[in-house]
């Protein structure tokens, strides 16, 4: 059974043409998702997690550009679309709610009018129309007297409330997608629960696809089915969760797996962090980006880029390491033809 | 369970084409080999990288070579200058630029090197050029005069309503809220117009006071009203920056060593707003010397004969059909004074105010 | 809200009356005091005088006379001017000076903000280079320098404008293009800053990726918030206005409330000193005291403080 495929993001290259110099945000960036998925992606800050999501929708702010790779969505050529047509999708087909709540409401309209601008801009309804659809927006999001807070303005409400509020705005018109951009890095950790709870329960409601960006290991073990994991504006490994987190196979994965404390630690243990520091985006090396941090870099991995390995169907990961058992197991054939004696190596480890 | 073995026996060679490897490729890599390849952006001190971006700042550099020059003229050449500024020159009154009167043109005659009057003179036959440079160090002084009192009085009663906060700062900032609102400008007229009597009985009965006469009760009065009125501005900039610096960490670490109040703020503090202090101080100087012209314009500034860019330019304005350039000479030396220090106070700002670095 | 009100027009209140007191007692600095300095007055005006305050009681009770008749709105007689109330003499010169610096203020605003936000979206590019450089020569030059200089090329030099007096809506051009100049480039330049803050804040994005056009997103969400350190600066904009008067007013000879002020203090009328500066100092506070109460109407933000 072939779902149809949402968002197909294929070789995907932006940077971002500062005054010193080209930031390649996204340097060859491949992702695939069907309709109904619920999609993570991982990654510290500056790996371009947030770049790549913004792109889908044309949010790239100025200086950026996409430079190469074609962003598929819904049935639009999403990179080669006017501004106009962009504008008739967001909100529409294809939504995203921010990091800060606080922030990203207008301090000077009342919650209502901001919901209902969304409203009146994607469809036909008029005011009254309007207003009654955003009561029943913030009944869905678990908010209780909608009227009452329609009337109110941003800094009356509480921080998890206002990440409702933006909930209601991405979903108002009822997007195929929508993409929640660290929705709660910003909140406390109880709030937190709150909103991905409420996120889960309208996942299954609607049938919304969702893609969710964090650093946040957790958040997404709870909630996606499918992991893309970024590091410097490259997916180094991509898979199911079920691959990420019992047989991830790149080494920043592991680090990243290995890091997150353990509740049943010990107390004199030690957290694990990864050691080095990230990559200076303006001047990224010419192996994989990851080499100068990773305990198993080779020499191949400073000169040359990585190319993918599909351990199977939905994991992909790019590394040398696994590069090498194939040349390695190569080499040994080559050795064992020429001695004429066929080595027929074991099935593979169990 | 998903299919989690690798096929070893064909491990990927369809995936990359492994003949293009060497064996040594795979080994492991030197720590030196991957240091190399880390480039650690270098990290700066706060002058030196502020410093740097302001050299970089064109417009900044520009208005700073001016105000060097302008200070060069108000203050250096004056002193070889063959004229001074009371100094009226019979038969040479109302000479356009670089004119000769009759009696100077027989003394060249005679082989006599006359200056020439470079701006020409005024109606009583004064040089106008020295005059210029006269009214321009005046204002030099007083832009830097007066915002060296605001800061001053300013900084200080800032930083100790911010760092003490509660009812000190309440009662502190209640003060403030009044003077703010007391027009200043009104205050400054009615102070020329009054303390003129009481300064002049100062200045002709105790010795040593003379100089007031020389100065101009205008000229103190803006000073009186500077020390009184002006310092509220840079009190509240100074007072909001100390609300969040006290904050930080660095601060209990100070108090938790023992430092005293006043060595916390004059050690910690206040060297952190330095960077505010410079740019609120240099933007203050051209407003200082702007009420100071105006002032002169009106009448109020300094005593005649003593000059000031303003009263030469009201002085002007009679004769503004025949000698325009009695009027456009001190205008412009003001407007590019205060303009220079304008730009300099933008480009110190740009250079070294965090907050709005890309 | 109202006690934010009350507190703001105590303060007010409080201030005007120190201004007063302190312009009161000012006036006695001078040798006689205010009423009787200089040549003896027209026997009239002394009488007058004599009524109100009791000139030779003591300067405590001449203050509460004073302060008294303040409170009455009644500033006394003028010195010079022979049998003229100072009250009379506000009232002729005002509206004049009025008319001029209200078209010079509106004029200031309706340019000022939209070159700012121009300005603002073509950041860096020439446009915005263009006019932020006309701006800093703005506030840098001092309105004497605007005024006498606009006098010279379109009066003198050009003739084209009317330079003395107010008789024609023509003369109205020189000293208003005069007046308004520093407060239209200060207006610009802070609307360019707010525009540029507000352009880079969050809730921008959100109206993108709703989908909203460009023009929408700046009229709607961009500008309202964006026009909010616009209206604080409209308080020292006005004490601004007034004393570009001074110096306008003097140099176009306009007969308003700012060439009086200024010929008073020439003239050495000391009633009439007193009595402008309160008056003036009286419009400012309660200038400021609207545009304060008006900004906490608007900002949403601190409608519950």
């Amino acid at each position: 059974m072939m779902s149809n495929i949402l968002l197909d993001i294929k070789n995907l290259k932006l940077s971002f043409f500062t005054p010193a110099g080209e930031v390649k945000a996204i340097n060859d960036v491949s992702i695939q998702m069907e309709e109904g998925d619920v999609l993570g992606i991982v990654g510290e800050s500056g790996s371009g997690k947030s770049v790549t999501s913004y792109s889908i929708m044309g949010l790239t702010a100025f200086p950026g550009r996409i430079v190469s790779g074609t962003i598929d969505f819904n049935g639009h050529r999403i990179n080669d679309m006017t501004e106009a047509e962009l504008r008739a999708i967001r909100g529409n087909e294809v939504s995203i709610i921010f990091q800060d709540p606080m922030t990203s409401l207008n301090p000077v309209y009342t919650i209502g009018n901001q919901i209902r601008e969304v409203i009146l801009l994607h469809t036909d309804m008029d005011k009254r129309k309007a207003y009654e659809r955003s009561v029943e927006l913030l009944n869905l999001v678990g908010i209780n007297e909608p009227e009452k807070r329609l009337k109110q303005y941003p800094h009356e409400l509480s921080g998890g409330m206002r990440q409702r509020v933006m909930i209601a705005i991405a979903l108002a018109c009822e997007p195929k997608l929508l993409i929640a951009d660290e929705p709660t890095t910003a909140l406390d950790v109880t709030i937190q629960a709150q909103i991905m709870e409420l996120m889960t329960e309208l996942k299954n409601k609607i049938n919304m696809s969702i893609i969710l960006i964090t650093h946040d290991l957790g958040i997404v073990s709870s909630m996606c089915q499918k992991i893309v994991v970024m590091y410097a504006g490259k997916v180094v490994e991509s898979g199911t969760i079920d691959d990420i987190f019992y047989n991830p196979k790149h080494e920043y994965t592991k680090g990243l797996l290995r890091s997150i404390p353990k509740l049943q630690a010990k107390e004199h243990e030690k957290l694990i962090p990864i050691e080095g520091t990230p990559v200076d985006m303006l001047n990224p090396p010419a192996g994989c980006p990851f080499a100068p941090r990773c305990e198993k870099c080779m020499k191949i991995c400073l000169r040359e880029m990585p190319k993918y390995t599909k351990l199977s169907d939905v994991h992909h990961c790019a590394c040398w390491l696994l590069q090498k058992e194939a040349f390695e197991e190569s080499k040994k054939s080559e050795a064992s033809k020429a001695t004429g004696a066929a080595e027929v190596s074991g099935g593979g480890d169990n | 369970m998903a299919q989690k073995i690798i096929d070893k026996k064909n491990p990927l060679s369809f995936h990359i084409n492994v003949s293009g490897f060497d064996v040594s490729d795979f080994l492991p890599a030197e720590e030196s080999e991957k240091q190399s390849m880390v480039v650690m952006r270098e990290s700066v001190n706060f002058w030196k990288d502020g410093a740097r971006r302001f050299r970089k700042n064109t417009l900044g550099m520009v208005s700073l070579a001016v105000i060097i020059a302008i200070i060069i003229f108000a203050f250096i050449v004056p002193l070889p200058y063959p004229y001074s500024y009371e100094e009226q020159i019979r038969g040479s009154e109302n000479l356009g630029l670089m004119q000769y009167s009759k009696d100077e043109l027989a003394r060249k005659e005679t082989g006599e090197s006359v200056f020439p009057h470079v701006f020409g003179t005024d109606s009583l036959g004064r040089d106008y050029m020295i005059r210029i440079m006269m009214g321009s160090r005046i204002s030099l002084l007083v832009g830097i005069i007066a915002s060296t009192i605001i800061l001053l009085i300013g900084s200080t009663y800032g930083a100790v309503a911010g760092y003490f906060g509660g009812k000190v700062d309440m009662i502190m900032m209640r003060l403030v809220d009044i003077i703010y609102t007391v027009p200043d400008i009104l205050i400054i007229i009615l102070l020329s117009v009054t303390l003129k009597y009481p300064l002049k009985h100062l200045a002709e009965t105790i010795p040593g006071f003379n100089w007031i006469n020389t100065v101009g009760v205008g000229l103190i009065s803006i000073f009186v009203v500077f020390s009184l009125l002006y310092w509220v501005g840079m009190a509240r900039i100074v007072r909001s920056q100390i609300l969040t610096l006290k904050e930080q960490d660095f601060i209990t670490a100070a108090k938790a060593l023992g430092a005293s109040h006043s060595r916390i703020i004059k050690k910690h503090l206040l060297t952190n707003c330095i960077g505010t202090l410079i740019v609120t101080t240099t933007l203050q100087i051209p407003s200082s010397i702007f009420t100071e012209s105006f002032l002169s314009f009106l009448g109020m500034g300094v005593n005649a004969p003593m000059p000031s860019l303003g009263s030469l330019a009201s002085q002007a304005l009679g004769g503004i059909t025949s000698y325009p350039h009695r009027l456009f000479l001190p205008a412009i030396t003001i407007s590019l004074i205060i303009l220079s220090f304008n730009l300099l106070g933008d480009g110190l700002r740009d250079a070294f105010d965090p907050k709005l670095k890309n | 809200m109202g006690v934010y009100i009350v507190k703001r027009i105590s303060l007010a209140v409080v201030t005007l009356f120190l201004v007063a007191t302190l312009t009161f007692f000012l006036m006695f600095l001078v040798p006689g005091g205010p009423f009787l300095s200089e040549k003896a007055p027209s026997p009239q005006t002394l009488q007058a005088l004599e009524k109100k305050y009791g000139l030779d009681k003591p300067v405590g009770i001449q203050y509460l006379n004073y302060m008294k008749g303040l409170i009455k709105s009644d500033l006394g007689p003028s010195l010079k001017m022979r049998g003229r109330q100072v009250n009379d003499i506000i009232k002729t010169g005002f509206p004049i000076s009025a008319r001029v610096g209200g078209i010079a203020m509106l004029l200031a605003i309706i340019i000022g903000i939209p070159l700012g936000t121009f300005s603002a979206i073509n950041r860096g590019k020439w446009s915005d280079n263009v006019v932020m450089l006309i701006s800093t020569f703005g506030i840098a030059v001092p309105s004497f320098v605007v005024a006498t200089v606009l006098m010279y090329f379109f009066g003198v030099t050009l003739h084209i404008l009317p330079t003395y007096g107010l008789s024609t809506p023509l003369h109205f051009i020189l000293p208003v293009i005069a007046l308004s100049f520093y407060p239209t480039a200060y207006i610009s330049r802070l609307m360019r800053s707010s525009m540029l803050d507000v352009l880079g804040q969050d809730y921008m994005r959100t109206a993108k990726s709703k989908g909203l056009s460009q023009f929408k997103s700046l009229f709607k969400h961009a500008l309202r918030n964006a026009i909010l350190p616009v209206v604080t600066y409209l308080g020292p904009a006005l004490a601004y206005i007034l004393t570009g008067s001074l110096v306008v007013e003097k140099i176009f000879t306009i007969p308003g409330l700012g060439s009086q002020f200024v010929s008073s203090i020439t003239d050495r009328d000391y009633p009439l000193i007193m009595g402008t500066t309160i008056f003036l100092a009286f419009l400012l506070i309660t200038m400021n005291v609207i545009v304060d109460i008006v900004y906490k109407i608007i900002d949403p933000r601190i409608k519950l403080k």
